[in-house]
């Protein structure tokens, strides 16, 4: 039995504007799912051309669920999205010449190649770099929070965490500190329903994930993840309860992955019509129909937004094949930080 | 100056620190109302209010995981494990985000673990160990291991205000055992400097710690057999003084390295590697090594006795050394 709120979607423009957004930002949504999947798009085929070392992971059909959270995010609060997540770092102003600098290992990644795929984030932005470790960047997340609590700042953090990670012990860890001390945190569980290839009744007995918020003492909302308008009215709903003193929520965004865990894995196990149904599903497909319905999107406009992100990854990709690869000499460089590389907006 | 025990310099050193620099918050189980299971923040809730001693549930990844996320959002973190043990509830956040962050990411993690450590009182195999080699280990993390009480007050200071993860053993035998003149004013004792903590012509000891003061003891009993000791006592682990090591030993010719860390993959035997190989020519015999036999360490005390390295055990090695 479900113990979480299952949210509505959101039908009106009314609906919207209420929620905080208006006709601009819904174009920005929109062109943020399309950089984020056209991002993704050409990195694999940067990997088909075997310039990507490594392996490759996209978050393709998580469009809407990460730029709908990033959406509803204020400019001072932070986050630590995953490797499904490309949409936050879209969403919060990355580079996208960056990102494909990144995936190619060269020097102007955000890691200077020292990090491969999505394990980058630029801490300008607020976002902190994840690592493979999964849900390890909760408690981190819950962290900022507990500091921004302690300063008496009206800032929230966002921690994103995968069904599959929910059964790790740092998933209970972080959130049951945010319970206990009613920290500014949102929990975002990027439901995919495969953990690589263990599908979700192996990872956990109850009906959703967001059940759990409930013995953690806050509130769980399962959302359509594939909705980006209901996402970002969650988020935004959630963010506002935590910036006044409400304490965390536990969202959970119901997705599929729509490819492999990474490149190299076919899914073979998941089930063709499920694939189907989803796709039927599209969340980007499903914005730009809800777009031209309810706020005039034009045929024009979604020429000229297209193109112009079209033009945007074509020139991301030339520059970033420019940059170099990263100089081995400077390999034993910064194991150890220097009381200078506090010079961050967040170290002050 | 002002006499402290070692648990009183700790106490005394972070209490400054926190008065000086709002950013310094403490988190840990019990250390708030309690003072800490050891009573190092004994008054410190009273002083600094509920949101600077933080009592955090019984969650060592979300004690330190949260000190890695209020760290970068620019406070400056000491987290209490109870028991430098239960550090390994917590391994994987230490070593899988804390240490790497800056090398990878960019991002600076400031934050301090201390970590009530080794054994002598019989706390068992789950509240007596040492595990600072394994640290020592992992790139991108600090091992301090203080063995006065000065050096416990300055190199918290310094490891505070350090902007990397600094991992601070306290070695729980000397809490109230060791007492000594420490300054009233706050002071940084710097990282990867070694003391001289005694010095003689005929062997180095190299060591750190509580050991530090069993080799003292060994020593003194020594002297009477004409035999002379310098002990160097390395302060930190990470980063540590090599030059100080290797002067040492380049003056005596012989080289001992003690510790109650556990013999195999002990940080001794990176020490020992370094005297071999930078060293070699300077040796009169071969190095030896005194350290913890390869076992967990047990409760009963002759068992314990028989664990910890003793002073007879020490005095035995360097006699033999000596005679080489």
């Amino acid at each position: 039995m479900a113990i979480a709120r299952e949210a509505e979607p959101v039908g009106s423009m009314h609906e919207v504007r209420e929620a905080g957004l208006d006709h601009e930002d819904l174009l920005a949504a929109y062109r943020n799912m399309l950089i984020t999947r056209g991002i993704e798009e050409r990195g694999h085929i940067l990997y088909k051309q075997g310039k990507i070392p490594g392996s490759f992971y996209t978050g393709r059909g998580n469009e809407a669920a990460s730029v709908g959270v990033a959406t509803a995010m204020g400019g001072d609060d932070v986050g630590t999205p995953l490797h499904r997540d490309m949409g936050v770092h879209v969403t919060r102003g990355v580079e996208p010449w960056r990102i494909f600098a990144q995936y190619m290992g060269r020097a102007d990644g955000p890691t200077h190649g020292r990090d491969g795929n999505v394990h980058m984030a630029d801490s300008r932005l607020g976002l902190l770099a994840m690592v493979s470790h999964l849900p390890a960047m909760l408690p981190v997340a819950v962290g900022c929070a507990l500091a921004f609590r302690i300063r008496e700042e009206k800032r929230v953090a966002v921690g994103w965490f995968g069904e599959g990670a929910s059964a790790r012990g740092d998933t209970h860890e972080a959130m049951n500190l945010a319970g206990v001390r009613k920290l500014p945190v949102l929990f975002i569980c990027d439901n995919n329903q495969w953990a690589y290839s263990t599908p979700t009744y192996l990872e956990y007995a109850t009906e959703h994930v967001a059940d759990r918020a409930e013995a953690y003492g806050f509130e769980g909302v399962v959302v359509d993840g594939n909705d980006l308008l209901a996402v970002y009215r969650e988020a935004k709903r959630a963010i506002e309860k935590a910036r006044a003193g409400g304490g965390p929520t536990l969202i959970e965004c119901l997705t599929l992955r729509m490819e492999g865990h990474a490149v190299h894995d076919d899914a073979f196990y998941v089930p063709k019509d499920m694939f189907e149904r989803w796709a039927a599903n599209d969340p980007i497909e499903r914005f730009r129909d809800w777009l031209r319905v309810n706020a005039g999107l034009s045929d024009e406009q979604e020429d000229e937004i297209t193109a112009g992100v079209k033009k945007l990854l074509n020139e991301a990709l030339q520059r970033a094949e420019e940059s170099p690869m990263p100089d081995a000499s400077s390999l034993r460089e910064g194991v150890f930080a220097t009381p200078e590389d506090l010079d961050t907006p967040h170290h002050k | 100056m002002s006499e402290m025990t070692y648990l009183q310099a700790i106490s005394d050193g972070l209490r400054q620190e926190m008065r000086r620099d709002k950013r310094v918050f403490v988190i840990g189980e019990d250390v708030g109302v309690y003072g800490g299971a050891f009573k190092v923040t004994l008054g410190f809730q009273e002083e600094f209010g509920p949101w600077r001693v933080i009592d955090a549930p019984l969650s060592e990844t979300a004690i330190l995981g949260g000190c890695t996320g209020a760290g970068i959002m620019g406070m400056r973190p000491v987290a209490e494990m109870q028991f430098a043990d239960f550090i390994s509830c917590a391994w994987d956040h230490l070593v899988t985000v804390a240490a790497k962050q800056r090398w990878r990411a960019g991002t600076p993690v400031p934050i301090t673990v201390r970590l009530p450590s080794g054994g002598g009182f019989s706390g068992g195999p789950f509240h007596s160990q040492n595990p600072e080699s394994s640290f020592a280990h992992i790139p991108g993390l600090k091992v301090i291991c203080p063995a006065t009480p000065e050096d416990a007050k300055g190199l918290l200071a310094t490891a505070i205000q350090d902007p990397n993860p600094c991992l601070y053993f306290e070695h729980k035998h000397l809490y109230r055992r060791l007492k000594a003149d420490v300054p009233e004013e706050r002071y940084e004792t710097p990282f990867g400097k070694a003391r001289i903590h005694r010095e003689g012509d005929d062997l180095s000891v190299i060591t750190w710690g509580a050991m530090v003061h069993t080799a003292a003891e060994a020593a003194q009993q020594l002297e009477g057999e004409g035999i002379s000791v310098e002990i160097v006592d390395l302060r930190t682990l990470i980063p540590w003084d090599k030059q100080a090591v290797l002067q040492s030993v380049s003056k005596t010719s012989k080289a001992l390295v003690l510790h109650e860390d556990t013999h195999t993959g002990g940080f001794g035997g990176e020490i020992a590697a370094t005297i071999a190989e930078e060293a070699f020519e300077d040796l009169d015999a071969p190095i030896k090594r005194i350290a913890a036999p390869d076992t967990p360490v047990p409760f009963s005390p002759p068992l314990e006795k028989a664990y910890i390295p003793q002073v007879d055990d020490v005095a035995k090695g360097i006699k033999e050394l000596a005679e080489y």
